[in-house]
Protein backbone atom coordinates (compact mmCIF):
# COMPACT_ATOMS: atom_id res chain seq x y z
CA UNK A 1 0.00 0.00 0.00
CA UNK A 2 2.94 2.37 0.71
CA UNK A 3 4.35 1.78 -2.06
CA UNK A 4 1.56 2.53 -4.42
CA UNK A 5 1.44 5.37 -2.21
CA UNK A 6 4.82 6.22 -3.26
CA UNK A 7 4.35 5.65 -6.56
CA UNK A 8 0.72 8.05 -7.13
CA UNK A 9 3.00 10.95 -5.04
CA UNK A 10 5.89 10.38 -7.71
CA UNK A 11 3.69 10.95 -10.53
CA UNK A 12 1.58 13.52 -9.09
CA UNK A 13 4.02 16.05 -8.15
CA UNK A 14 5.12 17.71 -10.98
CA UNK A 15 1.81 17.73 -12.44
CA UNK A 16 1.01 19.47 -9.24
CA UNK A 17 4.21 21.69 -9.04
CA UNK A 18 3.67 23.08 -12.14
CA UNK A 19 0.05 24.02 -12.01
CA UNK A 20 0.72 25.36 -8.66
CA UNK A 21 3.96 27.35 -9.38
CA UNK A 22 2.22 28.86 -13.06
CA UNK A 23 -0.94 29.88 -10.32
CA UNK A 24 1.73 31.58 -8.07
CA UNK A 25 4.65 32.81 -10.28
CA UNK A 26 2.52 34.63 -12.48
CA UNK A 27 0.15 35.97 -9.68
CA UNK A 28 1.46 39.42 -9.94
CA UNK A 29 2.60 39.40 -13.43
CA UNK A 30 2.16 42.69 -15.69
CA UNK A 31 3.30 41.11 -18.75
CA UNK A 32 0.57 41.43 -21.31
CA UNK A 33 1.55 38.15 -23.00
CA UNK A 34 1.25 36.21 -19.73
CA UNK A 35 -1.52 37.08 -17.47
CA UNK A 36 -2.20 35.31 -13.53
CA UNK A 37 -3.10 32.18 -13.67
CA UNK A 38 -6.55 33.35 -11.97
CA UNK A 39 -7.58 36.04 -14.60
CA UNK A 40 -7.33 33.33 -16.99
CA UNK A 41 -9.28 30.98 -15.38
CA UNK A 42 -11.54 33.63 -15.65
CA UNK A 43 -11.38 33.85 -18.95
CA UNK A 44 -12.33 30.06 -19.43
CA UNK A 45 -15.29 29.95 -17.11
CA UNK A 46 -16.67 32.96 -18.73
CA UNK A 47 -15.65 31.77 -22.13
CA UNK A 48 -16.31 27.72 -21.74
CA UNK A 49 -19.11 27.37 -19.13
CA UNK A 50 -21.10 27.59 -21.04
CA UNK A 51 -20.89 30.76 -23.51
CA UNK A 52 -19.12 29.39 -26.90
CA UNK A 53 -19.30 25.19 -26.81
CA UNK A 54 -22.22 25.67 -28.87
CA UNK A 55 -20.83 28.77 -31.44
CA UNK A 56 -16.73 27.58 -31.09
CA UNK A 57 -16.52 24.21 -29.64
CA UNK A 58 -19.31 22.05 -30.90
CA UNK A 59 -18.46 23.44 -34.79
CA UNK A 60 -14.85 21.98 -33.81
CA UNK A 61 -15.65 18.73 -32.81
CA UNK A 62 -17.88 18.20 -35.59
CA UNK A 63 -15.95 18.75 -38.48
CA UNK A 64 -12.86 16.71 -36.30
CA UNK A 65 -15.02 13.79 -35.75
CA UNK A 66 -16.68 13.80 -39.19
CA UNK A 67 -13.35 14.32 -41.43
CA UNK A 68 -11.82 11.27 -38.87
CA UNK A 69 -14.66 9.23 -39.68
CA UNK A 70 -14.36 9.90 -43.63
CA UNK A 71 -11.11 9.09 -43.01
CA UNK A 72 -10.92 5.75 -41.39
CA UNK A 73 -14.04 4.33 -43.61
CA UNK A 74 -12.40 5.36 -46.36
CA UNK A 75 -8.88 4.59 -45.34
CA UNK A 76 -9.60 1.01 -44.42
CA UNK A 77 -11.68 0.38 -47.40
CA UNK A 78 -9.10 1.72 -49.72
CA UNK A 79 -6.31 0.18 -48.05
CA UNK A 80 -7.65 -3.64 -47.90
CA UNK A 81 -8.20 -3.35 -51.59
CA UNK A 82 -4.47 -1.92 -52.13
CA UNK A 83 -3.28 -4.49 -49.82
CA UNK A 84 -4.95 -7.67 -51.34
CA UNK A 85 -4.47 -5.94 -55.10
CA UNK A 86 -0.99 -5.84 -55.63
CA UNK A 87 -0.86 -4.59 -59.39
CA UNK A 88 -2.90 -1.49 -58.39
CA UNK A 89 -0.94 -0.97 -55.03
CA UNK A 90 1.78 -1.16 -57.36
CA UNK A 91 0.31 1.09 -59.65
CA UNK A 92 -1.32 3.51 -57.41
CA UNK A 93 2.31 3.63 -54.95
CA UNK A 94 4.15 6.71 -56.79
CA UNK A 95 1.06 8.96 -56.58
CA UNK A 96 -0.46 7.68 -52.85
CA UNK A 97 3.66 8.42 -52.09
CA UNK A 98 3.43 12.21 -53.45
CA UNK A 99 -0.09 13.17 -52.15
CA UNK A 100 0.93 11.88 -48.72
CA UNK A 101 4.12 13.97 -48.99
CA UNK A 102 2.25 17.02 -49.36
CA UNK A 103 2.26 18.89 -46.40
CA UNK A 104 -1.20 18.67 -44.79
CA UNK A 105 -1.87 23.05 -45.35
CA UNK A 106 -0.96 22.77 -48.40
CA UNK A 107 -4.00 20.49 -48.87
CA UNK A 108 -5.66 22.98 -46.92
CA UNK A 109 -5.22 25.07 -49.86
CA UNK A 110 -6.33 22.99 -52.47
CA UNK A 111 -9.17 21.97 -50.69
CA UNK A 112 -10.16 25.46 -51.04
CA UNK A 113 -9.45 26.09 -54.44
CA UNK A 114 -11.76 23.09 -55.12
CA UNK A 115 -14.88 23.28 -52.93
CA UNK A 116 -14.73 27.45 -51.46
CA UNK A 117 -14.24 28.66 -47.91
CA UNK A 118 -17.52 26.91 -46.37
CA UNK A 119 -17.69 23.74 -43.53
CA UNK A 120 -17.50 21.09 -46.45
CA UNK A 121 -13.91 22.63 -47.01
CA UNK A 122 -12.94 21.58 -43.58
CA UNK A 123 -13.89 18.75 -43.52
CA UNK A 124 -12.35 17.36 -46.55
CA UNK A 125 -9.26 18.53 -45.89
CA UNK A 126 -9.46 16.82 -42.45
CA UNK A 127 -10.54 13.43 -44.00
CA UNK A 128 -7.69 14.32 -46.64
CA UNK A 129 -5.02 14.31 -44.26
CA UNK A 130 -5.72 12.04 -41.74
CA UNK A 131 -6.48 9.73 -44.80
CA UNK A 132 -2.97 8.65 -45.54
CA UNK A 133 -2.17 7.07 -42.58
CA UNK A 134 -5.00 5.24 -42.17
CA UNK A 135 -4.11 4.02 -45.58
CA UNK A 136 -0.70 3.30 -45.49
CA UNK A 137 -1.24 1.36 -42.16
CA UNK A 138 -3.82 -0.81 -43.57
CA UNK A 139 -2.17 -1.68 -46.10
CA UNK A 140 0.61 -2.92 -44.20
CA UNK A 141 -1.47 -4.55 -41.96
CA UNK A 142 -3.67 -6.62 -44.55
CA UNK A 143 -0.46 -7.50 -46.31
CA UNK A 144 1.02 -8.81 -42.88
CA UNK A 145 -1.67 -11.17 -42.23
CA UNK A 146 0.04 -15.19 -41.28
CA UNK A 147 -0.17 -17.02 -45.06
CA UNK A 148 -1.07 -19.74 -42.63
CA UNK A 149 -4.23 -18.42 -41.85
CA UNK A 150 -4.77 -17.51 -45.73
CA UNK A 151 -4.11 -21.15 -46.54
CA UNK A 152 -6.65 -22.33 -43.66
CA UNK A 153 -9.44 -19.77 -45.03
CA UNK A 154 -8.46 -21.50 -48.57
CA UNK A 155 -8.78 -24.78 -47.71
CA UNK A 156 -12.09 -24.57 -45.67
CA UNK A 157 -13.08 -22.64 -49.11
CA UNK A 158 -14.28 -19.47 -46.92
CA UNK A 159 -15.99 -17.07 -49.29
CA UNK A 160 -14.27 -13.84 -50.31
CA UNK A 161 -16.65 -11.99 -47.86
CA UNK A 162 -15.74 -13.74 -44.74
CA UNK A 163 -11.68 -14.08 -45.65
CA UNK A 164 -12.12 -10.52 -45.63
CA UNK A 165 -14.24 -10.03 -42.78
CA UNK A 166 -13.43 -13.29 -40.77
CA UNK A 167 -9.91 -13.36 -41.16
CA UNK A 168 -7.84 -10.36 -43.13
CA UNK A 169 -9.35 -7.58 -41.72
CA UNK A 170 -9.41 -8.66 -37.64
CA UNK A 171 -5.45 -9.49 -38.02
CA UNK A 172 -4.81 -6.15 -39.33
CA UNK A 173 -6.84 -4.23 -36.33
CA UNK A 174 -3.83 -3.66 -34.41
CA UNK A 175 -1.77 -1.95 -37.47
CA UNK A 176 -5.03 -0.15 -38.73
CA UNK A 177 -5.23 1.24 -34.80
CA UNK A 178 -1.86 2.60 -35.25
CA UNK A 179 -2.78 4.16 -38.11
CA UNK A 180 -6.34 5.71 -36.18
CA UNK A 181 -3.92 7.22 -33.87
CA UNK A 182 -1.82 8.86 -36.22
CA UNK A 183 -4.80 10.08 -37.95
CA UNK A 184 -6.13 11.16 -34.61
CA UNK A 185 -3.50 13.99 -34.27
CA UNK A 186 -3.52 14.88 -37.82
CA UNK A 187 -6.98 15.56 -37.68
CA UNK A 188 -6.76 17.83 -34.76
CA UNK A 189 -3.71 19.73 -36.39
CA UNK A 190 -5.97 20.39 -39.52
CA UNK A 191 -9.10 20.86 -37.86
CA UNK A 192 -7.01 24.01 -35.93
CA UNK A 193 -5.18 25.23 -38.87
CA UNK A 194 -8.48 25.42 -41.10
CA UNK A 195 -9.60 27.14 -38.59
CA UNK A 196 -7.12 29.61 -38.09
CA UNK A 197 -6.57 30.32 -41.82
CA UNK A 198 -10.26 30.54 -43.70
CA UNK A 199 -13.23 30.55 -40.48
CA UNK A 200 -14.93 32.61 -38.76
CA UNK A 201 -16.02 30.33 -36.04
CA UNK A 202 -14.43 27.11 -34.06
CA UNK A 203 -11.19 27.07 -31.73
CA UNK A 204 -8.74 27.65 -34.63
CA UNK A 205 -10.14 30.89 -35.23
CA UNK A 206 -11.10 31.60 -31.74
CA UNK A 207 -7.73 31.18 -30.47
CA UNK A 208 -6.31 33.37 -33.50
CA UNK A 209 -9.19 36.01 -33.38
CA UNK A 210 -8.60 36.74 -29.20
CA UNK A 211 -5.16 37.23 -29.87
CA UNK A 212 -5.29 39.57 -33.01
CA UNK A 213 -8.27 41.86 -31.25
CA UNK A 214 -5.73 41.91 -28.04
CA UNK A 215 -7.85 39.37 -25.71
CA UNK A 216 -4.84 37.69 -24.19
CA UNK A 217 -6.55 35.77 -21.52
CA UNK A 218 -9.54 34.56 -24.05
CA UNK A 219 -6.73 33.36 -25.84
CA UNK A 220 -5.60 31.53 -23.37
CA UNK A 221 -8.57 29.84 -22.53
CA UNK A 222 -9.04 28.77 -26.00
CA UNK A 223 -5.37 27.47 -25.96
CA UNK A 224 -6.05 25.62 -22.77
CA UNK A 225 -9.70 24.37 -24.08
CA UNK A 226 -7.79 22.93 -26.77
CA UNK A 227 -5.31 21.02 -25.07
CA UNK A 228 -8.46 19.52 -22.79
CA UNK A 229 -10.05 18.62 -26.19
CA UNK A 230 -6.76 17.07 -27.42
CA UNK A 231 -6.37 15.34 -24.49
CA UNK A 232 -10.37 13.73 -24.19
CA UNK A 233 -9.90 12.16 -27.67
CA UNK A 234 -6.63 10.87 -27.24
CA UNK A 235 -8.50 8.95 -24.09
CA UNK A 236 -11.65 7.77 -25.84
CA UNK A 237 -9.26 6.84 -28.46
CA UNK A 238 -7.26 4.92 -26.21
CA UNK A 239 -10.31 3.30 -24.50
CA UNK A 240 -12.02 2.60 -28.01
CA UNK A 241 -8.61 0.58 -29.24
CA UNK A 242 -8.39 -1.28 -25.40
CA UNK A 243 -11.63 -2.71 -26.99
CA UNK A 244 -11.71 -3.35 -29.93
CA UNK A 245 -7.97 -4.87 -29.25
CA UNK A 246 -9.07 -6.74 -26.24
CA UNK A 247 -8.85 -10.27 -28.06
CA UNK A 248 -5.44 -9.47 -29.37
CA UNK A 249 -3.59 -8.67 -25.70
CA UNK A 250 -5.66 -11.61 -24.65
CA UNK A 251 -4.16 -14.12 -27.73
CA UNK A 252 -0.69 -12.44 -27.55
CA UNK A 253 -0.48 -12.78 -23.82
CA UNK A 254 -1.37 -16.64 -24.15
CA UNK A 255 0.80 -17.07 -26.79
CA UNK A 256 3.72 -15.52 -24.90
CA UNK A 257 2.67 -18.05 -21.61
CA UNK A 258 2.57 -21.07 -23.87
CA UNK A 259 5.62 -19.66 -25.73
CA UNK A 260 7.42 -19.86 -22.11
CA UNK A 261 5.98 -23.10 -20.76
CA UNK A 262 7.39 -25.05 -24.17
CA UNK B 1 13.93 -7.04 -68.19
CA UNK B 2 12.84 -7.89 -64.55
CA UNK B 3 13.49 -4.17 -63.97
CA UNK B 4 11.31 -2.80 -66.71
CA UNK B 5 8.48 -4.79 -65.32
CA UNK B 6 8.85 -3.61 -62.27
CA UNK B 7 8.92 -0.29 -63.04
CA UNK B 8 6.32 -0.30 -65.98
CA UNK B 9 3.24 -0.76 -63.81
CA UNK B 10 3.98 2.20 -61.61
CA UNK B 11 4.97 4.84 -63.98
CA UNK B 12 1.46 3.29 -66.21
CA UNK B 13 -0.65 4.40 -62.97
CA UNK B 14 1.32 7.36 -62.41
CA UNK B 15 0.31 8.27 -66.35
CA UNK B 16 -3.09 6.97 -65.87
CA UNK B 17 -4.05 9.38 -62.74
CA UNK B 18 -2.85 12.34 -64.03
CA UNK B 19 -4.41 11.85 -67.75
CA UNK B 20 -7.86 11.03 -65.71
CA UNK B 21 -7.78 14.06 -64.14
CA UNK B 22 -7.00 15.87 -67.42
CA UNK B 23 -9.81 14.25 -68.91
CA UNK B 24 -12.42 15.51 -66.46
CA UNK B 25 -11.04 19.12 -66.68
CA UNK B 26 -11.03 18.65 -70.43
CA UNK B 27 -15.19 17.62 -70.55
CA UNK B 28 -15.49 19.98 -67.89
CA UNK B 29 -16.63 17.01 -65.25
CA UNK B 30 -14.38 19.59 -62.98
CA UNK B 31 -14.19 22.98 -63.48
CA UNK B 32 -10.76 24.11 -64.37
CA UNK B 33 -11.18 27.74 -62.26
CA UNK B 34 -10.94 24.92 -59.12
CA UNK B 35 -8.91 21.92 -60.38
CA UNK B 36 -6.08 23.15 -63.01
CA UNK B 37 -5.06 20.84 -65.98
CA UNK B 38 -2.37 18.66 -64.73
CA UNK B 39 -0.46 20.24 -67.85
CA UNK B 40 -1.28 23.56 -67.08
CA UNK B 41 0.07 23.15 -63.68
CA UNK B 42 2.97 21.40 -65.23
CA UNK B 43 3.92 23.94 -66.96
CA UNK B 44 3.56 26.64 -64.39
CA UNK B 45 6.34 24.76 -61.94
CA UNK B 46 8.50 24.54 -65.51
CA UNK B 47 8.12 28.29 -65.67
CA UNK B 48 8.33 28.35 -61.84
CA UNK B 49 11.75 26.87 -61.35
CA UNK B 50 12.83 29.52 -63.69
CA UNK B 51 12.74 32.03 -61.14
CA UNK B 52 14.93 33.24 -58.42
CA UNK B 53 11.80 34.03 -56.00
CA UNK B 54 10.78 30.62 -56.23
CA UNK B 55 14.01 29.52 -55.30
CA UNK B 56 13.80 32.17 -52.72
CA UNK B 57 10.78 30.81 -50.94
CA UNK B 58 12.33 27.10 -50.96
CA UNK B 59 15.33 28.19 -49.40
CA UNK B 60 13.54 30.19 -46.51
CA UNK B 61 11.13 27.47 -46.03
CA UNK B 62 14.02 25.03 -45.70
CA UNK B 63 15.45 27.25 -43.76
CA UNK B 64 13.11 27.55 -41.06
CA UNK B 65 12.90 23.59 -41.32
CA UNK B 66 16.42 23.19 -40.36
CA UNK B 67 16.97 25.61 -37.82
CA UNK B 68 13.80 24.27 -36.31
CA UNK B 69 14.74 20.71 -37.17
CA UNK B 70 18.16 21.37 -35.37
CA UNK B 71 16.59 23.25 -32.43
CA UNK B 72 14.49 20.00 -31.68
CA UNK B 73 17.13 17.72 -31.84
CA UNK B 74 19.12 19.14 -29.47
CA UNK B 75 16.69 19.35 -27.10
CA UNK B 76 14.61 16.28 -27.28
CA UNK B 77 17.47 13.84 -27.57
CA UNK B 78 19.43 14.85 -24.35
CA UNK B 79 16.33 15.12 -22.29
CA UNK B 80 14.80 12.17 -23.97
CA UNK B 81 17.76 10.00 -23.24
CA UNK B 82 17.58 11.54 -18.97
CA UNK B 83 14.47 10.40 -19.15
CA UNK B 84 14.86 7.04 -20.61
CA UNK B 85 17.50 5.98 -18.51
CA UNK B 86 15.57 7.00 -14.76
CA UNK B 87 12.58 5.58 -13.83
CA UNK B 88 12.37 8.23 -10.90
CA UNK B 89 12.34 11.07 -13.80
CA UNK B 90 10.19 8.84 -16.20
CA UNK B 91 7.54 8.21 -13.79
CA UNK B 92 7.87 12.01 -12.62
CA UNK B 93 7.20 13.64 -16.13
CA UNK B 94 4.79 10.67 -17.20
CA UNK B 95 1.64 12.56 -16.56
CA UNK B 96 2.53 16.15 -17.78
CA UNK B 97 3.51 14.59 -20.51
CA UNK B 98 0.88 12.41 -21.67
CA UNK B 99 -1.20 15.94 -21.23
CA UNK B 100 0.97 17.98 -23.51
CA UNK B 101 1.85 16.12 -26.30
CA UNK B 102 -1.72 15.88 -27.85
CA UNK B 103 -1.85 19.50 -27.85
CA UNK B 104 -1.76 20.39 -32.12
CA UNK B 105 1.94 23.00 -31.64
CA UNK B 106 -0.27 25.36 -33.79
CA UNK B 107 -2.73 26.20 -30.76
CA UNK B 108 0.77 27.99 -29.33
CA UNK B 109 0.84 30.11 -32.45
CA UNK B 110 -1.06 32.93 -31.41
CA UNK B 111 0.79 33.50 -28.37
CA UNK B 112 4.41 32.80 -30.34
CA UNK B 113 3.27 35.31 -32.50
CA UNK B 114 2.90 37.92 -29.21
CA UNK B 115 6.27 36.97 -28.09
CA UNK B 116 8.32 36.26 -30.76
CA UNK B 117 6.41 38.69 -33.71
CA UNK B 118 6.23 38.01 -37.01
CA UNK B 119 9.52 36.71 -37.68
CA UNK B 120 11.84 33.89 -38.80
CA UNK B 121 11.89 33.19 -35.26
CA UNK B 122 8.33 32.82 -34.81
CA UNK B 123 8.64 29.46 -37.34
CA UNK B 124 11.72 28.00 -35.87
CA UNK B 125 10.18 27.94 -32.51
CA UNK B 126 6.74 26.37 -33.91
CA UNK B 127 8.72 23.74 -35.86
CA UNK B 128 11.08 22.77 -32.97
CA UNK B 129 8.04 22.65 -30.60
CA UNK B 130 6.33 20.32 -33.57
CA UNK B 131 9.20 18.24 -34.31
CA UNK B 132 9.69 17.96 -30.22
CA UNK B 133 7.86 15.05 -29.58
CA UNK B 134 7.67 12.07 -31.82
CA UNK B 135 12.22 12.90 -31.25
CA UNK B 136 11.67 12.89 -27.71
CA UNK B 137 9.35 9.56 -27.34
CA UNK B 138 11.44 7.84 -29.38
CA UNK B 139 14.77 8.31 -28.21
CA UNK B 140 12.77 7.55 -24.39
CA UNK B 141 11.73 4.23 -25.83
CA UNK B 142 15.26 3.37 -27.38
CA UNK B 143 17.15 4.19 -24.12
CA UNK B 144 14.21 2.00 -22.20
CA UNK B 145 14.49 -0.66 -24.70
CA UNK B 146 17.85 -1.51 -24.29
CA UNK B 147 18.75 -4.59 -25.47
CA UNK B 148 19.23 -6.36 -21.69
CA UNK B 149 22.14 -8.91 -22.59
CA UNK B 150 23.82 -5.91 -23.41
CA UNK B 151 22.95 -4.07 -19.95
CA UNK B 152 23.96 -7.12 -18.07
CA UNK B 153 27.28 -6.91 -20.02
CA UNK B 154 28.04 -3.27 -19.39
CA UNK B 155 27.13 -4.23 -15.33
CA UNK B 156 29.24 -7.23 -15.69
CA UNK B 157 32.03 -5.24 -16.94
CA UNK B 158 31.23 -2.35 -14.22
CA UNK B 159 31.32 0.30 -16.85
CA UNK B 160 31.12 3.97 -15.55
CA UNK B 161 28.08 6.51 -16.50
CA UNK B 162 30.02 8.07 -18.82
CA UNK B 163 30.94 4.57 -20.62
CA UNK B 164 27.41 3.23 -20.21
CA UNK B 165 26.29 5.93 -21.95
CA UNK B 166 28.40 6.46 -24.94
CA UNK B 167 28.46 2.21 -25.40
CA UNK B 168 25.52 1.63 -23.90
CA UNK B 169 22.31 3.87 -24.12
CA UNK B 170 23.42 5.67 -27.51
CA UNK B 171 24.48 3.28 -30.03
CA UNK B 172 20.67 1.26 -28.52
CA UNK B 173 18.87 4.00 -29.24
CA UNK B 174 20.44 5.00 -32.44
CA UNK B 175 17.89 2.99 -34.59
CA UNK B 176 15.00 4.72 -32.58
CA UNK B 177 16.10 8.38 -32.39
CA UNK B 178 16.48 7.68 -36.78
CA UNK B 179 12.74 6.91 -36.42
CA UNK B 180 11.54 10.25 -34.73
CA UNK B 181 14.15 11.98 -36.88
CA UNK B 182 12.01 10.97 -39.75
CA UNK B 183 8.81 11.42 -38.45
CA UNK B 184 9.58 15.09 -36.27
CA UNK B 185 11.41 15.90 -40.46
CA UNK B 186 8.13 15.48 -41.71
CA UNK B 187 6.47 17.47 -39.23
CA UNK B 188 8.39 20.36 -39.30
CA UNK B 189 7.64 20.74 -42.86
CA UNK B 190 4.54 20.76 -42.13
CA UNK B 191 4.45 23.69 -39.43
CA UNK B 192 7.08 25.48 -41.40
CA UNK B 193 4.64 25.60 -44.67
CA UNK B 194 1.38 25.98 -42.48
CA UNK B 195 3.12 28.87 -40.26
CA UNK B 196 4.07 30.85 -43.64
CA UNK B 197 0.58 30.39 -44.82
CA UNK B 198 -1.39 31.58 -41.89
CA UNK B 199 0.98 34.55 -40.76
CA UNK B 200 2.26 35.25 -43.99
CA UNK B 201 6.10 34.74 -43.35
CA UNK B 202 7.69 34.49 -46.69
CA UNK B 203 8.20 30.93 -47.69
CA UNK B 204 6.35 28.44 -50.17
CA UNK B 205 3.58 28.44 -47.74
CA UNK B 206 2.71 32.12 -48.31
CA UNK B 207 3.56 31.73 -52.13
CA UNK B 208 0.65 29.15 -52.10
CA UNK B 209 -1.51 31.72 -50.17
CA UNK B 210 -0.80 34.20 -52.42
CA UNK B 211 -0.94 32.31 -55.46
CA UNK B 212 -4.59 31.50 -54.11
CA UNK B 213 -5.93 34.74 -53.52
CA UNK B 214 -4.67 36.05 -57.00
CA UNK B 215 -6.81 33.52 -58.68
CA UNK B 216 -3.82 31.68 -60.28
CA UNK B 217 -4.82 28.15 -59.54
CA UNK B 218 -2.74 26.48 -61.73
CA UNK B 219 0.43 28.73 -59.94
CA UNK B 220 -1.08 27.56 -56.78
CA UNK B 221 -1.25 24.25 -57.79
CA UNK B 222 2.29 24.11 -59.13
CA UNK B 223 3.68 25.85 -55.73
CA UNK B 224 1.73 22.77 -53.62
CA UNK B 225 3.15 20.29 -55.79
CA UNK B 226 7.20 21.73 -55.49
CA UNK B 227 5.79 21.55 -51.34
CA UNK B 228 5.25 18.09 -52.17
CA UNK B 229 8.05 17.00 -53.57
CA UNK B 230 10.28 18.60 -51.13
CA UNK B 231 7.93 16.46 -48.55
CA UNK B 232 8.81 13.34 -50.65
CA UNK B 233 12.71 14.31 -50.37
CA UNK B 234 12.78 14.83 -46.90
CA UNK B 235 10.99 11.03 -46.63
CA UNK B 236 13.16 9.41 -48.73
CA UNK B 237 16.65 11.20 -47.25
CA UNK B 238 15.50 10.22 -43.80
CA UNK B 239 14.70 6.65 -44.95
CA UNK B 240 17.74 6.21 -45.95
CA UNK B 241 19.42 7.65 -42.71
CA UNK B 242 16.92 5.31 -40.90
CA UNK B 243 17.56 2.14 -42.53
CA UNK B 244 21.48 2.82 -42.75
CA UNK B 245 21.29 2.99 -38.53
CA UNK B 246 19.05 -0.24 -38.63
CA UNK B 247 21.40 -1.88 -40.32
CA UNK B 248 23.07 -4.24 -37.43
CA UNK B 249 19.60 -4.33 -35.55
CA UNK B 250 18.18 -7.39 -35.37
CA UNK B 251 14.96 -6.72 -36.84
CA UNK B 252 16.27 -6.25 -39.91
CA UNK B 253 18.43 -9.09 -39.32
CA UNK B 254 15.64 -11.04 -39.10
CA UNK B 255 13.76 -9.61 -41.92
CA UNK B 256 12.99 -11.68 -44.65
CA UNK B 257 12.28 -10.68 -48.24
CA UNK B 258 8.70 -11.50 -48.73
Amino acid sequence: MTRRLRGFFLEIWLPVAVVGGWWFLSEDSTSPFFPPLRVIVDAFEANWVFERIGSDLLPSLQRFGLGLAIAAVAGIAVGTMLGLWTPVRRATAPVVDFLRSIPAPALISIMILLIGFDDKMKVSSIALASFFPVLLNTIDGVRGVEPQQLDMARAYKLSRRHRIFRIILPAATPQIFAGLRIALAVALLVMAFSEMFASTNGLGFFILFAQETYRIPDMWSGIIMLGLVGYAVNVVFLLVERRALRWHRGWRATARDAGGAA
Amino acid sequence: MQGLRGTALPVLGTVAFFALIELAVVTGVVAETSLPRPTSIAKALFELVQTGSFWGAVGNTMKGWALGLGLAIAAAVPIGIAVGSSQWLYRSVRFVVDFIRPIPSIALLPLFILVFGIDLQLKVYIIALGAFWPLFFQTMYGVQDVDPVARDTATAYRLGRFMRFFFLSLPGATPYIATGLRISASIALLLGVGTEMVVGLSGIGQDIFKAQYAGQPAHAFALIASSGLLGVAIAIGFNRLERRTLRWHPSQRRELPS
